[in-house]
């Protein structure tokens, strides 16, 4: 599998000069099998030039994976171009509720006032699922979902393809409450999604200095998630979702501390910026 | 598109988790069991009707729970355990709640009130039991 991130701010898109190396748009990554099928992982403002790359390309399906309804892995559903056109078949999956189905709870968003196009009128054939928590296989991959400790009901995913692994959890906090050093593996939120994964894509929106301020709001210090990869043996981490407040230069300082703190284990963490690609195959693992 | 059954892997679910991390904050005695009925954790406060604490008993069974904690009515007859709370939440899948005689590892008999009830994920699939405890007074104070 091939994947390339296109979105990796969190919170609200951020653009300006002080974010132009690693990106100011919100969530989004996508993500070409071997079969040929293409999976994209959260619908933030990434997804529009996502889509407009995709302009005179013909797919028979795709599927969308929403981790979460925040706005920020939402908004730029809207702005997909492939959803407009008629009869593309557009699967969108999304953590489950027991009170609206996911279609009902999209279409707060996409209706007016909040958006002028209903989401009943958007021309594609969208069809809706529930996050797999059992696992579903679309072409060569398997993706499974879990549910993870955020701001409401948010899944991570694991992609497993040819016995390679990507782990997609940009927003996520495991140590709310815990210390994560001290928890066996089976009782980490995340942990069985992101486990033995080649490549793990995680939140990493604060400092450490900035978390005391910011425990219960869903997300991750440097500490948090250099201490979750290390608990989840995963291969490279790559450090997602930065904060909008954090400039490139900030985010690079971020990097030093994140390689300081796995400094047993080698450089194996690099920031997450718009245009990475990641390579998932039988050759290995290999960034662009 | 077809999908898979199996998950393959024994992770403990997020509201387990959840469960376990609130529990692990409180002074308040709290069981958790898991949606096959295994002892997954109780808190350091459960350790004093417990007997025991749980870093050396681990994860008991259902059909082992019975050597864990001995229960009774207030008046000392013996109690079925699947009509203890925690018993009516994970078989009735309701929330339940009574005054009981428990007996732990130490030998102690302590008068508690317990209140258990399920835990249901947003797909309403059961992920396990929370039972708290209130421990009211010796028995022989009651007397």
């Amino acid at each position: 599998m091939q994947a390339r991130v296109w979105g990796c701010r969190g919170s609200l898109a951020t653009p300006g000069a002080d974010t132009v190396r690693y990106g100011g748009n919100t969530s989004c990554v996508e993500v070409r099998l071997e079969s040929g099928d293409l999976l994209i992982l959260d619908a933030g403002t990434g997804i529009r030039p996502l889509g407009a790359s995709m302009d005179g390309e013909s797919f028979e399906e795709l599927h969308i994976f929403l981790t979460h309804l925040h706005l920020d892995h939402l908004q730029g559903l809207g702005f997909f171009r492939p959803l407009f056109r008629p009869g593309a078949k557009v699967h969108l999956w999304g953590p489950a509720s027991p009170v609206q189905s996911l279609a009902d709870r999209i279409a707060i968003y996409l209706s007016p006032p909040l958006f002028p196009v209903r989401l009943a009128d958007i021309p594609a054939d969208i069809t809706f699922h529930d996050a797999p928590e059992h696992g579903v296989t679309i072409g060569s991959a398997t993706v499974r979902a879990a549910n993870v400790a955020h701001q409401g009901p948010t899944v991570g995913y694991r992609i497993e393809e040819h016995g390679k692994t990507l782990a997609y959890l940009p927003d996520h906090e495991p140590s709310l409450g815990v210390e994560l050093s001290d928890q066996p593996p089976s009782w980490i939120s995340g942990h069985e999604v992101a486990h033995d994964a080649d490549v793990l894509l995680h939140d990493a929106q604060y400092g450490d200095d900035e978390y005391p301020s910011h425990v219960g709001w869903g997300h991750s210090s440097i500490e948090h998630v250099m201490g979750f990869a290390n608990k989840a043996d995963v291969g490279m981490t790559v450090l997602f979702h930065h904060d909008p407040y954090h400039s490139d230069d900030e985010l690079e300082a971020l990097l030093v501390e994140a390689r300081r703190q796995c400094d047993t284990v080698g450089d194996d963490v690099c920031l997450a910026h718009e245009g990475m690609t990641i390579s998932l195959d039988r050759d290995g693992i290999r960034f662009g | 598109m077809t999908a898979v059954t199996s998950t393959g892997s024994g992770a403990k679910s997020l509201p387990l988790i959840l469960a376990r991390e609130l529990a692990a904050n409180l002074s308040t005695a709290m069981f958790l069991l898991d949606a096959t009925g295994t002892l997954v954790y109780f808190n350091d406060a459960a350790e004093l009707i417990i007997g025991k604490p749980f870093s050396e008993l681990g994860e008991i069974s259902a059909a082992e729970f019975g050597e864990v904690l001995h229960l009774a009515d207030p008046d000392g007859a013996a109690l079925r355990r699947r009509d203890s709370p925690a018993g009516v939440a994970f078989l009735e899948r309701r929330p339940a709640h009574r005054v009981l005689l428990v007996t732990g590892y130490d030998g102690e008999r302590r008068l508690v009130e317990a209140t258990a009830y399920p835990l249901f994920g947003a797909a309403e699939e059961m992920h396990g039991v929370v039972s708290v405890f209130w421990q009211l007074a010796t028995p022989e104070s009651t007397e």
